[in-house]
């Protein structure tokens, strides 16, 4: 009777009690070394999924085991993530198991210029410094930036490399490279009325904490416009792979802008062309100037590359839309291979710069076919196949065409008979 | 009140909010002094302005280039990688976008290779070389690329007047950039 109390205890003073009232009804009696009683609901009846003090169920929450949806390296055969030396460079987020328009922070995708050094950033001694063609240079701590009034936004980022190819053979490699969260911060002109911006003030240098230093030049009428100087994503502070603790985001703008571990802002009178700007330099004007807002893109993440659709029946269709340009005005579907295209619908409304989450209602008949989707944005940007883009740039359309700027061009999946998805492209 | 006046009313009152605009609003951050600037600005843009004193030939860069250890990771002849190129391997292609995407070639001001060695290199030891060190690994980088001659140093006033292969023939992104435009004008997509 002693030990069997002392067991009984020592359950009800670990976390696990606290899961909930029904399991502990459950497993009690079996901990004591009785038979429980057999279950008079309908099986299967599953085991108890058991708590520690540290993870899981108590400290921060687990997925259950049987989800086990990862991120990769990207491009597959590509440079390892982490290579040799422990440095993590291109990783891409599984957007096949992603339902809703929010990236699980653990599953956002992460892209680096130059081989993750992830600084490990103590956030008491972090600053924010704003100088250069203003009034008042002024620098912030985190908590000084906690005091200022807050926005928080849907925004998501995308790799300028996250282009599909005919190698890619799921929808993780072909545009895997793009993620949308919820971001909390202060808004980047809240900062800039406070130092005072000059009217010589035409651009300004984002400048990150890390080993390089990494550095971009946008104009100032972004920082004005919607830029957001982030602590916050996802309800928790920005992961480390993110940029914690703070991370500049400026909307719509090629991923590489969203200046991580952000310390310092520059206000300066011209383009300054620092070292990733140089990877921005074209010979071609019209090409320079796709190098920057991303286009309207959108792709089916239901059925995708490697699914498999058991049977001829009914699907719902599912897929992200997002654009640079501002919120998503439309998408269409076709599940006829390009020739009939039907409105699809949105799930929840669409917002600016974010993913929108689609969805249309499909009978398969078991045949053979091609599915895409193409969208539309709120300034009239329409997302476009390849072979448009080739005759808009009067170039010919074969397998050597590149898409100038980053690649938003529809993405076809075909599906076979036994129900197999594919590339379109391969 | 006329309608005249009403609008010369509204006129004064805007005025008076936009001036109240310019200063701080909520009295947070901490006025930095004019030592931590400098201390953190590493900035340099194409007039050069910011440049600190200093002075580098090639002949010294190029014993920089073995002694810091680039070449171990650019390789001794700068082409061989892993890390970027440093040189054309075929510098004497007449098209400049043509020989490749070497950063001491391509970029339009002198002033991008020095910001750049001086902010990221070398590899894990980023922030350590002194200003002549970074004049003088930029001056080699530009020597190796035909861009000065062997006997040119480079300072603070010689550096931003460097006259890049590229010329003007290069474009950048849009400096008029305006939220709510399209990539480019007349682009459907």
């Amino acid at each position: 009777m002693g030990s069997k109390r002392s067991v009984r205890r020592e359950f009800l003073k670990s976390g696990a009690a606290l899961a909930g009232g029904l399991t502990l009804g459950a497993a009690a009696p079996s901990l004591a070394g009785q038979q429980a009683a057999e279950s008079h609901h309908a099986p299967p009846s599953w085991p108890m999924i058991k708590g520690d003090k540290e993870s899981n169920l108590v400290a921060y929450g687990d997925r259950s085991k049987y989800v086990t949806s990862v991120r990769i390296a990207h491009p597959v055969g590509g440079r390892p993530s982490p290579d040799q030396f422990g440095l993590t460079f291109h990783i891409a987020s599984p957007l096949q198991d992603s339902v809703g328009v929010i990236t699980p922070s653990s599953l956002h995708y992460v892209a680096t210029t130059r081989g993750a050094f992830m600084p490990d950033i103590d956030p008491k001694e972090h600053r924010l410094m704003i100088h250069g063609l203003v009034d008042r240079p002024l620098t912030f701590t985190m908590e000084d930036l906690k005091r200022l009034p807050s926005v928080t936004r849907l925004h998501f980022i995308e790799c300028a490399g996250n282009r599909s190819s005919r190698s890619g053979k799921n929808v993780q490699q072909t545009h895997g490279m793009v993620s949308c969260a919820e971001w909390t911060g202060v808004l980047l002109s809240t900062l800039l009325k406070e130092c005072g911006v000059k009217d010589s003030a035409k651009w300004f240098v984002a400048e990150g904490a890390e080993e390089v230093k990494g550095a971009s030049s946008m104009p100032i009428a972004k920082a004005m416009d919607d830029g957001l100087v982030a602590y916050g994503m996802n309800g928790e502070a920005v992961r480390p792979q993110n940029g914690f603790p703070l991370r500049l985001m400026v909307p719509g703008f090629e991923g590489i802008f969203h200046t991580k571990y952000l310390r310092r802002i520059k206000v300066v009178d011209r383009y300054y062309i620092n070292y990733n700007d140089f990877g921005h330099l074209d010979q071609d004007r019209d090409e320079a100037a796709l190098g920057y807002q991303i286009g309207p893109k959108s792709v089916i993440t239901f059925p995708s590359g490697e699914q498999r659709l058991p049977g001829k029946g009914f699907y719902e269709i599912s897929g992200l839309a997002w654009s640079g340009g501002g919120a998503i005005k439309l998408v269409e579907v076709s599940t006829d291979g390009g020739k009939k295209w039907n409105k699809a619908e949105f799930k929840g409304t669409p917002q600016r710069m974010a993913f929108t989450r689609f969805g249309y209602q499909w009978n398969w008949d078991g045949n053979e076919t091609e599915i895409l989707s193409r969208c539309t944005d709120e300034i009239g940007q329409a997302q476009p196949t390849r072979a448009q883009i080739a005759k808009y740039w009067n170039k010919p359309y074969d397998q050597t065409f590149s898409v100038p700027g980053l690649d938003n061009s529809v993405q076809p999946w075909r599906i076979a008979s036994d129900g197999s998805v594919t590339n379109g492209f391969a | 009140m006329g309608s005249h006046k009403i609008l010369a009313f509204a006129f004064v009152v805007l005025m008076g909010v936009s001036v109240l605009a310019q200063g701080p609003k909520y009295g947070i951050g901490r006025t930095p002094t004019t030592e931590e600037i400098k201390a953190i600005d590493i900035s340099i843009g194409p007039t050069g302005e910011e440049l600190p004193p200093g002075k580098g030939s090639p002949k010294e860069g190029a014993q920089l280039y073995r002694t810091k250890g680039c070449a171990a990771c650019h390789g001794a002849q700068a082409t061989e990688g892993p890390a970027p190129n440093l040189k054309s391997k075929d510098p004497k292609n007449p098209d400049v976008w043509a020989r490749g995407r070497i950063l001491p070639l391509r970029a339009p001001f002198a002033t991008i290779v020095w910001d750049y060695i001086n902010r990221g290199m070398p590899l894990n030891r980023e922030g350590t070389l002194t200003p002549d060190e970074v004049y003088s690994l930029t001056a080699y980088l530009l020597f190796i690329n035909d861009v000065i001659p062997e006997d040119q140093a480079l300072d603070q006033q010689s550096l931003p007047k460097v006259k890049m292969p590229i010329g003007d023939n290069y474009a950048l992104v849009p400096a008029d950039w305006k939220p709510g435009t399209r990539r480019l004008k007349g682009y459907p997509y």
